[in-house]
């Protein structure tokens, strides 16, 4: 009985499928000779695919239902077990180490193009960390994060362009313009949340991009910004490929360094600010936070990471254009801090790590790629909606206690 | 006559053409216990949620005088500025933060309280470390004054019901406050836990000196721990006095159809 249902309704979505896909699957116009070729083959591959994948589908879905959300994790021993195995000191330094290793020997080991995408994927770990406290903490759906990205790439570019300032120089320089705009961007809209800050978020986005491309005597347009130089150590010629090395160096420790920055501040009395503004706003005002100050300090603050990777990406690329500050790029990295689990920084790193290495790595499937990079995020959305690393419990010791029970 | 701690003077809110408070006056003095009543729509929260700053009245005075201080008037301040005066309040459809320990929500409410900024959180040095212990020590302590310490490192929203309206009160409670507004607090209670709360609202006005404001619907939880009691019906205020007077006063048993009043 059920299973005549499920065949039923898979036989329905394949049929559908077979209508949707028919005019680009099946029929081919040949332009040249003026003849229509009927590609019936195609069309029984996409009924036999749709209507297995239809299956499959509705299979997770109804062993998905099942367990209750909180029971995940908790409930299955061998979660549990890996857990406190990583808590375990023991595994958890020989891991440090293990990685720390790794990341040290890796541009020796491999080629400068792996050095190069490692050093991209790095400067995405710092846009996501970074967009993590607006969107992950503070709980604000901002879908122009692209543009404090391009406030610090365009710093760097331009004061060297024009005042000849060096990398050393801008790379503060730039965190500290794109945290101006991110408070320029704040106070409109401080009032809007959810959908409408989205929008509006986007639209300035698209601004900042639409003023780079159009005013030519300030940005040089489309055609952007060359010969930026890449980061200089005073007194040393570096080639090329030395100079990705440092950079790729250079990049891991600006990364260490936002991960300690953005742990510390998440555990402390602004991170709890900005998680209570997430999780009700009236409740936080009401419990005495300053909304205004809080969050504009998370616009602030997650537009600082973006600068300082701006300055990075135009050091790295030492040519920059408008055309890299799209909204997908904001996109990308909004996918980044949604797929790792909102608010969690190890969760950010592997997914930045995850969605940008993916799509290098799976360049030996050409046109396919990015429809499985799409795959892979749908099916992660449809099984863990709460991230790779869902929020954990942050505890306390109780120090006063402890002195109370030792004097009485 | 008591020290006055709360003073509000023909306070007024319009919606649009609806006016949901008319005219109220009300005032709390120190050491009282003070309730509002009315029936459903009456204007009870709209009257909260006006003096804590979530909405600017129309019109009307709003004072808060903080013990021993000058009176300050709060019309149109934020909500922050109202529970940093010393008011802070509790919700009648409970709003916690469902994502955060029960710890941390009381941790929360200690930021009116504490002064650590951005470096200071970055750096952590003495100052912000002996803070948060501070916090973490304070918070503790007030959970454990509310029977909650058992639940300090679970999720606010995994917590039993009456649990969660506890919390509320020792979440605003760790604003310090010198006055507390409680809006239904026993709401879907049940009579067990609704006297577990007579006793925990008695005690925190005897032992930590807040003096208190509470809505309730709860009659018996009225008659039985409040100083004095404010009618409201239809935006307006019908009838102010103590639990006998009010008992007694024929516009409030016609409000609240005679049942209730005497139960
Ligand atoms: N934000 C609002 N906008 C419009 N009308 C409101 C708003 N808040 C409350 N009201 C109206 O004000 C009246 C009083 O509501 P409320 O203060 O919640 O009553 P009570 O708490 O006494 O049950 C009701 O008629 C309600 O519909
Ligand atoms: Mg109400």
């Amino acid at each position: 009985m059920h299973i005549f249902e499920e065949i039923k309704k898979s036989t329905i979505t394949a049929v559908w499928f077979v209508f949707l896909t028919f005019p680009i699957m099946v029929i081919r116009v040949n332009t040249i000779h003026k003849t229509i070729e009927w590609r019936w083959d195609n069309m029984i591959m996409v009924a036999v695919g749709s209507f297995a994948l239809s299956f499959v589908w509705r299979y997770f879905m109804e062993h998905r239902q099942a367990p209750k959300p909180e029971a995940m994790g908790r409930g299955v021993p061998w979660i549990q077990n890996a857990r406190q195995a990583i808590k375990h000191p023991v595994f958890f330094y020989s891991a440090i180490a293990l990685l720390t290793v790794f990341a040290v020997i890796f541009p020796f080991i491999f080629s400068r193009y792996q050095v190069n995408i490692m050093t991209t994927a790095l400067i995405y770990v710092m846009l996501g960390l970074g967009l993590n406290i607006v969107v992950g903490l503070a709980g604000l759906l901002d879908l122009g994060y692209v543009a404090f990205y391009a406030v610090g790439a365009y710093s760097y570019a331009l004061l060297h362009l024009h005042y000849g300032l060096n990398f050393w120089i801008c790379l503060p320089l730039g965190a500290g313009l794109a945290a101006l705009f991110g408070i320029i961007l704040g106070f409109p809209v401080l009032r809007l949340r959810g959908d409408y800050l989205a929008i509006v978020t986007l639209g300035f986005g698209e601004i900042i991009r639409l003023v780079l491309e159009n005013w030519n005597e300030f940005s040089k347009g489309p055609s952007g910004i060359a010969e930026i130089p890449r980061p200089p150590i005073p007194g040393v010629e570096l080639s090329l490929s030395e100079s990705s090395v440092f950079l790729y160096f250079l990049v891991i420790i600006l990364t260490l360094f936002t991960v300690f920055v953005v742990n510390r501040l998440r555990n402390s009395r602004i991170g709890r600010a900005w998680i209570a503004l997430r999780e009700d706003e009236i409740a936080c005002q009401a419990m005495g936070v300053n909304k205004t100050a809080t969050k504009l300090t998370a616009f602030a603050l997650g537009a600082t990471w973006a600068g300082m990777a701006g300055v990075i990406f135009a050091a790295k690329t030492t040519f920059i254009n408008p055309a890299s500050f799209t909204f997908l790029e904001s996109a990308i990295i909004l996918s980044i801090v949604v797929l790792g689990g909102m608010g969690s920084i190890v969760g950010v790193i592997a997914s930045a790590l995850i969605l940008i290495l993916l799509p290098e790595y799976l360049r030996a499937f050409s046109e396919y790629r990015m429809l499985l990079f799409g795959a892979v995020l749908v099916i992660m959305m449809v099984f863990r909606p709460q991230g790779l690393v869902s929020t954990v419990r942050q505890t306390y010791q109780f120090k006063g206690l402890k002195k109370d029970k030792e004097v009485g | 006559m008591m020290e006055r701690l709360l003073d509000v003077k023909s306070l007024t809110m319009d919606f649009g053409g609806l006016r949901a408070v008319d005219q109220v006056n009300l005032d709390v003095c120190q050491g009282e216990i003070v309730a509002l009543i009315g029936p459903n729509g009456a204007g009870k929260t709209t009257f909260f949620n006006c003096i804590t700053g979530i909405y600017a009245p129309s019109d009307g005075e709003i004072s808060v005088i903080p013990p021993g201080k000058k009176p300050i008037r709060i019309n149109g301040f934020k909500p922050h500025k109202i529970t940093q005066a010393g008011m802070a309040r509790t919700f009648q459809n409970i709003r916690l933060f469902p994502n955060m320990t029960v710890l941390e929500n009381v941790m929360l409410g200690r930021h009116c309280r504490t002064t650590s900024k951005i470096l200071g959180a970055i750096l952590r040095g003495s100052h912000t470390r002996r803070e948060e212990e501070e916090t973490v020590d304070f918070s503790y302590h007030l959970l454990e004054k509310m029977g909650l310490e058992k639940y300090a490192n679970e999720f606010a929203k995994n917590l039993p019901y009456g649990a969660q309206r506890r919390l509320e009160i020792a979440r605003a409670m760790a604003t310090e406050p010198f006055l507390l507004l409680l809006d239904e607090p026993a709401a879907g209670m049940n009579p067990q836990e609704t006297k577990e709360l007579d006793d925990l609202i008695t005690k925190i006005k005897n032992e930590e000196g807040i003096s208190i404001l509470l809505i309730e619907h709860d009659m018996k939880l009225v008659m039985n721990i409040s100083d004095r009691i404010f009618v409201m019906e239809y935006g307006r205020e019908i009838a102010k006095g103590t639990p006998l007077e009010i008992r007694e006063n024929p516009k409030v048993i016609e409000a609240y159809l005679g049942e209730e009043v005497h139960a």
